[in-house]
């Protein structure tokens, strides 16, 4: 082949790749855009702040709400713990034998798992056979155990990237294994393992298969008091006023209302998350 | 001696920390056991042939039919159009960000893709409820445009962010000698990133490409809201279908602990697990091979 036509071809394939990312571009745009427009009409103060009223056909999200920011405190308060103490054992301890491999492939296949088969997991295993019912503590570690192997996965990576220098500074300075990893690496990794952890938490907040089954419900007439109560949750309530709702039409402006809030929060979290990590990735190359 | 107690001190954080680390492995471990445990009975209420080419799905039905070929069928057709649709676009995309790409356009590009990647699957599926099942039965004059060209589209948006960024990893990761020597040679971009730097991510490449597909087949609030949900064998991409997926959160709800119809959901999310495993071995597998090739 000639040379210009060579260089034309290399031209006409690059204006495609180009056009492809505009196209990605435009659709997240359009997406965001369309959502807040017609969102933005349903969203007052009482919308957050008021329970649906009138069979869900009125009122604002607040049960729901709240709902959805219990779920990720249950499932934090398990998965971060045993994520990062995972991460530790892997990183600083684990020798490359037979329980580490398995472990390892353990949490990978677990990263594989489909959302829907975590909630089968769970209502057979939490609400069932634990006894805890449907209910908030069940649907929390559902969502706890299907965000683990990434709070592992990042933990890995931020303890990995502490430079071994500072394992032996605090090695000649007399320490022994547990304190330079208590006072040393840990401390170092903490702020890219909390990045991971942000990440994680918009993960939880828009997961929906999950919880169906295992403790969300369709409606509750007051937040949950205490962890044995099902709860309601805005994926949910998007998905049965979307669905299953009586007046599905007439719903329309509370659905792209929760539609947005539920957005705002996931979208909102992860734009922390990953702001925070190109402020880390700035200080790091200085 | 002082030493010696210090390190005996080590011992218990030690301990306590390998049995925490263990959980992960026992949770992987109790989903095979509680699934496989749930979903035998099964197989008591019906046989493996009934249950693996059944045609007909009436579950609740007297006496019901536990047929989970449409539902297979569901799937597979979605992860397939998914693919068809998603993958090329993903991969065009990957090239882009890694080779074609300004590195200061590309900070502000790749972030962008990641925050596509955070959509909720329920606020895709709510879209094509909403915007692009309308659209496409107003285009294409027909009964619902919930069916399965729409589900693919959405999972393909949301498949999409995955594969392209995984598959951009495998392409930066190739060394820029590779690169440099191609066009030393007069190569073109294009021709350095068709002849040179493709085939040297290739393992890489295919490893996102599996993970977006293991993705597409477990994805479930998407087909459940956008797909039509009819049980029935597609034969055209306006066909609605009803995945594995989308039948166990729509019916488990509904199902009396312990029935018939419970244990065949579970043996319905048994086949996503053993697929979806073996996809991920697949993959495994494709990395080991790709890094012995390497060296």
């Amino acid at each position: 082949m000639s040379i210009p036509s060579r260089r034309a071809k290399d031209r006409i394939v690059t204006a495609l790749l180009y056009s492809l990312m505009a196209a990605v571009i435009l659709l997240l745009a359009g997406v965001l855009a369309f959502i807040v427009k017609n969102g933005l009409s349903a969203l007052s103060w009482d919308f957050l702040t008021q329970p649906p009223r009138d069979a869900m056909t009125r009122g604002g999200i607040y049960t729901p709400l709240i709902g959805s920011i219990q779920l990720i405190a249950v499932a934090m308060a398990f998965a971060f713990p045993v994520g990062v103490l995972t991460a530790v054992y892997l990183v600083e301890w684990a020798r490359d034998g037979l329980f580490t491999r398995t472990l390892r492939l353990a949490v990978r296949s677990l990263a594989g798992v489909p959302s829907v088969v975590f909630g089968l997991f769970g209502l057979s295993f939490f609400v069932v056979v634990l006894g805890f019912g449907a209910s908030l503590l069940s649907a929390g570690l559902t969502l706890g155990c299907l965000v683990l192997p990434v709070i592992v996965g990042a933990s890995e990576a931020a303890l990995s990237a502490v430079p071994r220098d500072y394992r032996d500074a605090s090695y000649a300075m007399g320490a022994t294994k547990w304190q330079t990893i208590r006072k040393v690496v840990l401390p170092a990794a903490f702020p890219s393992i909390l990045t991971g952890a942000i990440l994680a938490v918009g993960r939880v907040a828009g997961e929906t298969a999950p919880i169906i089954f295992t403790g969300a419900a369709f409606f509750t007439p007051r937040v949950a008091r205490s962890l044995l109560e099902p709860v309601m949750a805005l994926p949910y309530h998007i998905l049965v006023l979307a669905t299953a709702g009586t007046a599905i039409d007439e719903t329309r402006p509370i659905q792209y209302g929760t539609v947005l809030v539920l957005l705002v929060l996931v979208l909102g979290v992860t734009l922390v998350g990953v702001l925070f990590r190109a402020k880390l990735r700035m200080e790091k190359r200085r | 001696m002082k030493d010696q107690s210090a390190l005996k001190a080590d011992r218990l954080p030690r301990a306590l920390i390998a049995a925490v680390a263990t959980s992960g492995l026992a949770i992987m471990l109790f989903i095979l056991f509680f699934l496989l445990k749930e979903s035998l009975p099964a197989l008591r209420e019906t046989t493996l042939g009934e249950l693996m080419t059944g045609a007909f799905w009436y579950p609740t039905a007297e006496p019901a039919e536990f047929g989970l070929l449409p539902l297979l069928m569901g799937s597979v057709s979605v992860t397939l159009l998914t693919s068809a649709l998603a993958l090329p676009f993903s991969l065009g995309l990957a090239v882009f960000l890694a080779e074609v790409c300004p590195s200061a356009l590309r900070e502000i590009f790749k972030p962008l893709l990641e925050i596509l990647g955070f959509f909720p699957s329920v606020v895709l599926g709510f879209l094509g409820m909403v915007v692009l099942a309308p659209w496409l039965q107003e285009r294409f004059s027909l009964l619902t445009g919930l069916n399965l060209l729409n589900a693919s589209l959405l999972m393909g948006i949301m498949i999409l962010p995955i594969v392209a960024s995984l598959a951009e990893d495998a392409l930066s990761s190739v060394p820029r000698d590779l690169r440099d020597a191609s066009y030393a040679l007069g190569a073109t971009g294009f021709e350095t990133t068709w002849r040179v730097v493709l085939p040297a991510a290739l393992p890489g490449i295919l490893q996102a490409c599996l993970l977006g597909v293991m993705r597409a087949i477990g994805e479930t609030m998407v087909v459940l809201m956008a797909s039509g949900g009819a049980a029935l064998i597609p034969r055209s991409v306006m066909d609605p279908v009803r995945p594995l997926t989308s039948t166990i959160a729509a019916e488990m709800g509904e199902t009396p602990i312990g029935s018939a119809h419970y244990h065949v959901l579970f043996f319905a999310g048994l086949l996503l697990l053993i697929m979806t495993l073996s996809i991920n071995v697949g993959a495994l597998w494709i990395e080991r091979r790709g890094r012995k090739w390497r060296t």
